[in-house]
């Protein structure tokens, strides 16, 4: 970990009440987010990693949604009693999101120059002109080319790729210091991903800013990110450097989501199937004692049902929640 | 900058996309000569609406009644224009009190979630459950005098029409507009706003409501159509302007009696009448296709 933490979220619950009883997407998040870097918030749907981002800005729904426990640090100030008024100058102008469906996120009654420069408006209270020609730099920014003459231009003029480019623009036209980035690539296809991600690289190099990026896809991680944190079940059940977490990955959750990651090089077993993690993941509504993971583990011994692993390791860059981890065994 | 030949076209405008719609255009500028003839036209015919002159009764059309007489022999020309300023004005009053109060209360409703919008839409459904024509007489015979009183004859009765006329007509357009916001609300775009800081408000003037326009606008031209219409029948029943204020819908409602010996004295007016309405229809379909962006024509 590098740095004074930027984002530290401490134990961080958030809950939905339904007509079908209370439901805990997340139940005690810790993660931490440094000056400039990118952490990889990983976890199959459903598994509370968007939750969280969104708690962070409080975009859940408030009723149904409610954070029930848990701070969330930025910059050392607590956002969970912020009202709203506050959370919308911190909206933008220090932390930004984008989200997954770039096709959707634009307003489509208004040019993309308009939209932008909204934002710059509200945020920065800049004039109708400066606005304009803030947009203009952003969308030049991002890659958009003739960013002077598409300014005008509305979203359904573009393409997915380049909406969601607009969508960074966006985002960042107030130099956010953290980027929150919710499946930005998972809507678009894979040759768009690798630049929505390289621009984002380039734009956190160039405005130095950190990125929390939401993801499932393995391949996204590794490719953009130093830290990862591993959700499952509403918990982080690992986290640390990417590196580290990929050669040795220490929860047997972990170890499943890397091995189920298609590769060229004969890493498939015996049969040619890509390996799977058994079963699914397990009731939003259930409330075992024990390690959450334990029914689908392999490894999974009396005292998983028992009692909930607490986050440890050797090494304070690595930790995992679990009583077992293979990286304590000689490998199997 | 490579600007060559391929370079497409910049996004039209509004006004451009509104201009490429031919009839919105000649709906334009049919409703615009009806309003410069409603609001011109009695200063250059000065014959005034109520001279009576037997003699001319039920006349045809000729050079001293350009549009004939009624019964009476007053002259049809100037008491359709006189009666065009009224109805007009009834008409596009109502229709905005009807699309004001319906957007206002659609909008509340399909924002707050639970008790708020089920009361709302409550109150929606008692309104559209009530048979209008009592709760008219009710109203007029509530409210006429302390109006007439306060402000005097014409613009009580005016004011008193037009909150009654538009006041019954905003159930249809707070449905509507719910039904609207109940969808684009959940649209992403709604959600970037509110992540990029913009409040509440802004969320649903800047970004909700502009979508939902184009079904409200072409309800609404409908209910000017309505609006004149209901300002006809009120006056028929003898609710409406005292029975020597001509109105299109009065004029109308007068003339139906003697259709087969006077038959231009209904087609007058009714002809004025079907003009304001298609051309509202028209600038109504325009404007609808006009504030869409993605509309290609």
């Amino acid at each position: 970990m590098t740095g004074t933490p930027l984002l530290e979220i401490q134990d961080l619950h958030t809950s939905f009440r339904t007509d079908g009883g209370t439901v805990r997407s997340v139940r005690g998040v810790s993660l931490t987010v440094a000056k400039g870097e990118t952490v990889a918030l990983v976890g199959e749907s459903g598994c509370g990693k968007s939750v969280t981002a969104h708690s962070v800005l409080k975009l859940i729904p408030m009723p149904p949604g409610e954070i029930t426990a848990g701070r969330i640090l930025w910059q050392g100030r607590d956002l969970v009693p912020l009202p709203p008024r506050e959370m919308n100058r911190i909206r933008a102008r220090e932390i930004a999101i984008i989200f997954q469906e770039p096709m959707t996120a634009l307003n489509p009654v208004y040019s993309v120059g308009e939209q932008i420069a909204e934002v710059v408006r509200l945020q920065m209270r800049l004039g109708r002109r400066a606005a304009m020609d803030r947009a203009v730099e952003m969308l030049d920014l991002v890659g958009i080319p003739d960013a002077r003459r598409r300014v005008g231009d509305f979203p359904h003029q573009f393409s997915g790729g380049m909406r969601q480019r607009v969508m960074i623009a966006m985002a960042l036209s107030c130099e956010p210091q953290l980027l929150i980035a919710d499946e930005p690539t998972t809507a678009l296809d894979v040759t768009i991903q690798a630049q929505i991600l390289d621009l984002l690289e380039e734009m956190k190099e160039r405005l130095g800013m950190a990125i929390l990026l939401i993801t499932h896809d393995m391949g996204v991680v590794a490719e953009a990110a130093q830290r990862a944190v591993v959700m499952y079940a509403g918990r982080v059940i690992e986290e640390g450097a990417v590196d580290r977490l990929f050669t040795e990955p220490a929860h047997p959750y972990t170890r499943g989501l890397i091995r189920s990651i298609p590769r060229l090089d004969g890493g498939l077993g015996r049969h040619g199937r890509l390996q799977t993690i058994p079963g699914s993941i397990p009731s939003q509504y259930a409330d075992p004692a024990g390690c959450h993971f334990a029914p689908r583990c392999p490894l999974a011994q009396a005292d998983c049902l028992a009692a909930q692993p607490a986050m440890s390791g050797p090494d304070p860059d690595h930790l995992y929640a679990c009583f077992h981890s293979p990286l304590e065994a000689p490998a199997p | 900058m490579s600007v060559g030949p391929a370079a497409e076209p910049a996004a039209p405008t509004t006004w451009q996309r509104f201009r490429q719609h031919r009839m919105a255009l000649v709906g334009t500028v049919v409703l615009g000569l009806l309003l410069t003839v409603v609001l011109l036209g009695p200063l250059i015919w000065s014959v005034p609406i109520d001279t009576i002159d037997f003699r001319a009764r039920l006349a045809l059309p000729s050079a001293a009644h350009p549009l004939g007489t009624d019964d009476l022999g007053q002259d049809l020309l100037a008491r359709l224009l006189y009666g065009g300023r009224v109805s007009l004005a009834v008409g596009l009053c109502a229709m905005l009190v009807a699309v004001v109060i319906g957007t206002l209360i659609g909008a509340i409703a399909g924002m707050s979630r639970g008790p708020l919008d089920a009361f709302l839409m409550w109150v929606t459904d008692l309104f559209l459950a009530l048979p209008t024509l009592p709760l008219l007489l009710l109203i007029i015979y509530l409210f006429r005098d302390a109006l007439t009183g306060l402000v005097g004859p014409e613009v009580g009765v005016f004011v008193l029409i037009i909150a009654v006329v538009g006041g019954l007509r905003w159930m249809p357009v707070a449905r509507l507009v719910r039904a609207q916001f109940l969808t684009i609300r959940e649209r992403e775009f709604v959600e970037a706003a509110r992540a990029l800081g913009a409040s509440r408000l802004r969320q649903v003037v800047q970004h909700i409501l502009p979508n939902a326009l184009g079904p409200v606008i072409v309800v609404g031209t409908i209910s000017v159509a309505e609006a004149i219409i209901a300002e006809s029948t009120l006056s028929f029943l003898g609710l409406g302007f005292p029975p020597d204020t001509p109105t299109w819908g009065r004029i109308l409602f007068d003339a139906k009696d003697f259709l087969s010996i006077a038959p231009h004295w209904a087609l007058f007016p009714g002809l004025a009448i079907f003009l304001t309405v298609l051309s509202i229809n028209f600038i109504g379909d325009g404007l609808r296709d006009a504030l869409d962006p993605r509309k290609v024509r």
